[in-house]
């Protein structure tokens, strides 16, 4: 069977773009806090999502809906709603973390679909087969904090579907589990569904030598003409010991394109796309590559060498935890 | 209020581990928790020292729970998971992985590594035999609140990070291996020459966060003695101390004076510094602010 491929859109144009491009499935949010990447002018209204779940279902793509966000005490029924109306607008599947909103989802929506989000960090087959056994769960969207081996492993434990990451951005911490956004800027993955947010970052310009700033927190600076990252927390610049660099991560990006192979004999089900806030242009590329190298795998042919570097607006590109020497 | 003590977050020598918990037991806190929680690598070297600490922490009248790891991956955490639950203690689940070793009915209690930030939630642990959980330390006061409160209705009790880095992220890669130039699997115990993790500073030399192996703490000491009446009101009923390396028992003994209203926060702060005056303070996650920020006396008078 040909590895599925899941692909993220943020708006509508996305969205189609996505379809036409020849996306498997597409996964998007609400416009609101009950997704991950919560961001302003990004996401879905209800009427736009069920007209973008009804283009999809017409050119045969599926729609997955992230409420991946930790519903706030007291608020719950924010995020019950958007479950309800991903559910009503016809979506093929709701991704969710929070393990009291998959309780309501089993219990409310049994028939719609659940998979767990990568911001439950489900790390192990015994949690992967206990989200199943408990609420139902039917695929599991694995943390970036697994080697290829460790994938194997899982998926010769569960009967329960597999997605991965193949490319774009890249957690390393455990995603759902990490807080370093909301202790300098008070904004979090979690609770607010961002993180390190633009509100929070300065640029200041010292003769020449641009330092950014997230938070009021130096962590990058470049000499002139050199590429200035975003400063993300975790890929930022620091100093510990006698060392000054990036301590965490460098300001790298997931490219597992020639990995495809091995996560399919790892037993992998579908291969995610990160990125709901990128562009029609860079979603119709990336879209395009994999689906031609999930193709060419079908059909016994090689891959196609090197096909995604151009997308990497400069950054250099890892394999992350899929190799073991990441750690 | 009940004063807690959280795992041992750090790798500290066999000795200094024995001798931690020799102390803790003179001290006035009700509850201990020990354990890893941390690095699977590190339990080796003090494994055998843990029935010791237990039987003296139980026979000075302190209730014992034992950690699960914060992130449960390989094959060998999953067989120390399953041993962690036959040794018959209560387990503090730190990982959700650990729940489907426990048998049925079995009661545990939930560390604040689980997500637990709504009603839905509580209630499902709950269901499952949690009688007691500390909730993640990002919470603000107000969700504190309404948590305790389905919290008290349930016979579940709650505890909020009272004192201690924050733990704020772990992850499948060591950065102390990574700033030796090593990786994980041949990590050479970088962590065990810092007993309060490693300072990692901004590029303007501001202290920022702490590295402590595969863990991610911060640089300052979130503190709830501007919030104790607050928390007390909420319904919270126990504190949580995070060991640190000196002055710990000092530690536990001014915040059992301050719960039981014989000093101010503020006394408990200048007792406290005065034995590490380079040491930062938080409570922003508390009130709602960001985590790092840290209110002053006269605006946690106000609020």
């Amino acid at each position: 069977m040909v590895m599925e491929i899941v692909c993220p859109a943020g708006t509508p144009a996305a969205f189609r773009a996505a379809v036409k491009a020849g996306a498997h499935t597409i996964y998007c949010g609400f416009a609101d806090e009950t997704n991950a990447r919560n961001f302003p002018g990004l996401n879905f209204d209800r009427v736009e999502m069920r007209d973008s779940v009804a283009f999809a279902h017409q050119h045969g793509a599926k729609v997955l809906v992230a409420i991946n966000t930790f519903p706030r005490a007291g608020d719950e029924a924010i995020w019950h709603r958007a479950v309800a109306d991903a559910e009503s607008c016809g979506a093929d599947a709701v991704i969710l973390a929070d393990a009291g909103l998959l309780d309501y989802a089993a219990r409310d929506h049994p028939n719609l679909r659940r998979h767990l989000s990568v911001q439950a960090a489900a790390a192990n087959a015994d949690m992967v087969n206990f989200y199943a056994e408990t609420f139902g769960v039917k695929r599991v969207v694995l943390p970036r904090v697994l080697s290829v081996p460790e994938i194997a492993a899982i998926n010769a434990e569960t009967e329960v579907e597999t997605e991965v990451f193949v490319f774009g951005g890249l957690c390393v911490m455990a995603e759902g589990r990490c807080s370093l956004s909301s202790y300098a800027t008070g904004r979090s993955p979690n609770m607010n569904g961002v993180c390190s947010p633009a509100s929070h970052v300065e640029y200041h310009d010292h003769n020449g030598v641009l330092d950014a700033q997230l938070g009021g927190y130096t962590i990058h600076r470049a000499q002139k003409g050199d590429a200035a990252p975003y400063p993300t927390l975790c890929k930022g610049c620091f100093t510990a010991g006698e060392k000054t660099d990036h301590l965490f991560e460098d300001p790298v990006s997931l490219n597992a394109e020639q990995l495809i192979p091995q996560l399919q004999k790892a037993g992998v089900t579908a291969l995610k796309i990160e990125g709901r806030q990128r562009s029609r242009s860079y979603v119709t590329q990336v879209v395009r590559n994999f689906r031609e190298a999930v193709d060419a795998l079908e059909d016994g042919r090689p891959l196609p060498q090197g096909m995604l570097a151009r997308l990497s607006e400069g950054q250099a590109m890892t394999t992350g935890a899929y190799k073991k020497t990441w750690r | 209020m009940q004063l807690t003590v959280a795992p041992i977050p750090f790798f500290w020598s066999k000795d200094t581990w024995s001798t931690f918990y020799e102390e803790i037991a003179e001290t006035s806190v009700d509850r201990v928790v020990l354990g890893e929680l941390v690095c699977s690598k590190r339990l080796p070297f003090f494994q055998d020292q843990i029935p010791g600490a237990i039987e003296r922490l139980i026979a000075a009248g302190k209730d014992v729970a034992l950690t699960s790891l914060a992130l449960i991956t390989l094959k060998r955490e999953r067989k120390l998971t399953a041993d962690l639950v036959e040794m018959g203690l209560e387990v503090e689940v730190n990982d959700l992985s650990v729940l489907p070793y426990l048998p049925k009915s079995t009661k545990f209690s939930v560390g604040p590594l689980v997500n637990v930030y709504n009603e839905g939630t509580l209630r499902w642990l709950a269901s499952l035999g949690a009688t007691r959980i500390c909730l993640p330390p990002e919470l603000p006061l107000a969700s504190v609140e309404i948590l305790a409160k389905e919290a008290a209705s349930l016979d579940v009790t709650i505890e909020v990070w009272g004192h201690g880095r924050l733990p704020l992220a772990i992850s499948g890669r060591c950065y102390h291996a990574r700033l030796h130039g090593r990786t994980k699997d041949n990590c050479q115990f970088a962590c065990e020459d810092d007993p309060d993790g490693l300072d990692v500073a901004t590029l303007d030399g501001q202290p920022f966060l702490t590295m402590n192996g595969v863990q991610t703490l911060s640089d300052s000491y979130a503190t709830t003695v501007h919030q104790i009446g607050q928390l007390r009101d909420a319904g919270v009923t126990a504190l949580r101390l995070s060991p640190q390396s000196h002055g710990f028992a000092n530690l536990c003994h001014q915040y059992r004076a301050l719960v039981e209203g014989q000093c101010s926060g503020e006394a408990v702060l200048e007792a406290i510094t005065g034995q590490t005056p380079e040491v930062r303070f938080s409570d922003g996650f508390l009130t709602g602010d960001r985590g790092v920020a840290m209110s002053t006396p006269a605006i946690a008078a106000r609020t």
